[in-house]
């Protein structure tokens, strides 16, 4: 398709349809920087492994008005644990009242398009778009030219969210492919705690290609722990943006999961800007087929004094490809930094691979960081322990690999979640590796 | 039970054994010393099925099977067990997991039903008790951060709860005092029977004093070149590896 002209038909029935949103401005200046940048071809450095220029070709439905879909339909894509959960449904990209569900009274859940204009909008104004200071390229600023029917989450300041906060990224792909934009602004109180599952899930059998945009402001003294669980069909395609900051010393907590899809591109990045702030990134990638999954993150180290600390880890297997960058930036003023990073890989065929690049650009002299990165086969001198005890080798590599996943795995807070991840691991390790 | 006809063996190339002849019937305690290098763990290794050795010459019958032919599992499955010299750490891996699926795999190929839990358990209270092992060691990730005495106590265990055949020992004594030595002992010699075997591969006479051999072999340059009684060993440890060294420089001169 004609991606200039596409975009431009749908940006001026948006325009149209929904000009005194207070949004506006923002979205303007971002559709001009989209046209600017285009898609992120693989000559620009960050996109060098991931191409998704191809992903364009696709004829898509592009849909801007709330569509609903079948509670049947929720419950087939529904997370483990969702009962007792707060439920956030978006469909093709636009938020679903109706479908949704808040059961804490700690959360404030409502369009940005009216926090812009109440008594929110200072927060909106200071958070939203700020991913762009770090991702200034076209995917991100093509979402943030159609900011639209997402939502604005706040968690009440000096408050615990007992129940967790799913958020469902549904495309309804059965009548067309389907290219959907979710934007949510979440802003953490001060003292308060969440935990955000995100989750993303197409029905039918067209492709659809999510570009996602979420950031997060975290006041001081709160505790954030994300999830995100990737489980998609092979058909489907996402570039999945986390932005989270830290305005005050707080915790987080960011766990990622990804096990199946077609193209997936994660943007993670954590804005350390409070002194003491503290961060702890984890991912494990598990592909099979075709995936392509690349975790691309940043942790910038503004204020001085924080400690963050990073692990993902890889199984790849068939001809699945795994990208990850991990970028630590310690900014003049962030004495005291305390940054690791740690990327570990293993290649299960020959066809498998992995491009991995730790980046630490320091700019302070007192800090202490660290990185490092491997990519190898299964542990030979364990596979022949574990067969010298009887075990088959089917089995062994399968407990090597599990092993291999278990201190990602023990990171997901949630029992359910966990559980649910733990068994998509077990079927797998039982039906895919030979 | 064990009869090694010949066998020739080594490692990228390498020739380590070069022609071990050695028989070891049910009910009996075998012994092989030798210095460093001699090709002791080789000989351990090859009897469990190590994939980087090769096997140029020779054969090697257990319980009237081929055991060359057998994978690692299979020779487990068939009663043979080794103790590592050095057991391999197995971060995320719970020991007590891993060694129900041992146990169970084992079982079923010898036909039998996999142990529930409450039988599960029992029968590791009583191994544990064996050889003095911890349950918190058994929570643990398989072998992570254990000490060299919680390794080879572990590779006891395992034994114990396997019922093996035939156990071979590689070097469980290396790096053990005087106390882990008599608890590993203990273990081992539980496991005697009429019925079963034991092959203990060590460089000190010491363990033979708590495990007590029916013959000692001394492995040279990857042949046996002696074999006794167990006060073989004792002469050993009072006149060290050159006497027979030289016993077969006299003789081939």
């Amino acid at each position: 398709m004609d991606t200039t002209s596409f975009f431009k038909e749908h940006f001026d029935k948006l325009q149209l349809k929904d000009s005194d949103s207070g949004l506006d401005a923002i979205r303007k200046r971002a559709f001009r920087r989209f046209n600017e940048k285009g898609i992120p071809a693989s000559r620009n450095e960050e996109w060098k492994y991931t191409r998704i220029g191809s992903l364009f070709n696709t004829e898509y439905s592009f849909p801007l008005t709330p569509e609903n879909i079948s509670e049947e339909d929720l419950n087939g894509v529904r997370l483990a644990g969702y009962e007792q959960a707060n439920e956030l449904i978006f469909v093709n990209g636009i938020f679903s009242d109706s479908l949704s569900t808040v059961r804490s009274r700690e959360l404030i859940v409502q369009p940005l398009e009216q926090a812009a204009k109440n008594e929110y909008k200072d927060i909106v104004s200071a958070h939203l778009g700020h991913s762009s200071k770090y991702l200034n390229d076209g995917i991100n600023a093509l979402n943030t030219a159609f900011v639209h029917g997402g939502i604005f989450m706040y968690v009440k300041k000096g408050k615990v969210t007992e129940h967790p906060v799913y958020i469902y990224h549904i495309s309804d792909a059965r009548a067309a492919n389907i290219f959907s934009q979710p934007r949510s602004l979440i802003y953490i109180g001060e003292n308060a705690q969440v935990q955000l599952v995100e989750t993303s899930s197409t029905i039918g059998m067209g492709e659809s290609f999510i570009n996602g945009v979420m950031e997060i402001a975290v006041e001081k003294d709160s505790v954030l722990e994300y999830y995100t669980i990737q489980n998609d069909a092979a058909h489907t395609n996402q570039v999945s943006t986390t932005h989270i900051r830290q305005v005050g010393k707080s915790y987080i907590h960011a766990v990622t999961i990804s096990m199946n899809g077609g193209i997936v591109r994660n943007n993670l990045n954590v804005v350390m800007d409070a002194d003491q702030a503290e961060a702890h990134l984890y991912g494990l990638y598990f592909l099979k087929g075709q995936s392509h999954v690349d975790n691309h993150t940043v942790v910038d180290n503004v204020k001085p004094n924080c400690y963050s600390n990073e692990l993902y880890k890889g199984i790849i297997n068939d001809s699945a490809t795994a990208v990850f960058n991990g970028k630590i930036f310690v900014q003049p003023n962030a004495q005291k930094t305390n940054a690791y990073q740690s990327n570990k890989n293993i290649l299960l065929s020959d066809t498998a691979s992995v491009n991995t690049k730790p980046q630490l650009e320091i700019f302070a002299d007192d800090v202490k960081c660290s990185h490092g990165c491997t990519v190898g086969r299964l542990n030979e001198e364990g596979l022949y322990y574990l067969r010298s005890r009887g075990i088959s080798e089917t089995m062994a590599r399968a407990l090597l690999i599990h092993a291999f996943a278990v201190d990602i795995l023990e990171r997901i807070k949630p029992l359910p979640i966990r559980k649910y991840v733990d068994q998509l691991i077990s079927e797998r390790l039982e039906f895919d590796i030979e | 039970m064990l009869r090694i006809e010949n066998l020739h063996a080594g490692i990228a190339g390498k020739m380590i054994l070069k022609g071990i002849n050695l028989e070891i019937k049910a009910g009996e305690v075998h012994a092989i010393m030798g210095p460093n290098g001699s090709g002791k763990s080789t000989l351990a290794s090859v009897l469990a099925g190590a994939p980087e050795y090769e096997v140029t010459e020779g054969s090697v019958e257990f319980l009237g099977k081929d055991l060359l032919e057998l994978s690692p599992e299979k020779r487990a499955g068939e009663g043979l067990f080794l103790a590592f010299q050095y057991p391999v750490e197995i971060a995320g891996l719970s020991t007590t997991n891993f060694i129900k699926t041992s146990v169970n795999e084992v079982r079923k190929y010898r036909g039998k039903e996999p142990l529930d839990a409450v039988a599960f358990l029992k029968m590791m209270k009583e191994k544990m008790a064996l050889v003095n092992i911890e349950k918190t060691l058994l929570s643990r990730s398989l072998n992570e951060g254990f000490s060299g005495g919680e390794k080879k106590r572990n590779e006891v265990f395992q034994m114990a709860m396997l019922e093996p055949r035939l156990a071979i020992l590689d070097e469980t004594d290396s790096g053990l005092d005087i106390d882990a030595i008599r608890i590993v002992s203990n273990g081992v010699n539980a496991l005697r029977s009429k019925d079963n075997a034991v092959l203990v591969i060590t460089h000190y006479q010491r363990l033979l004093d708590y495990i007590i051999p029916d013959f000692v072999h001394v492995l040279l340059n990857g042949q046996i070149v002696k074999s006794g009684s167990k006060e073989l060993a004792l002469e050993l440890e009072e006149r060290g590896y050159d006497f027979i060294k030289n016993e077969i420089s006299a003789v081939q001169v």
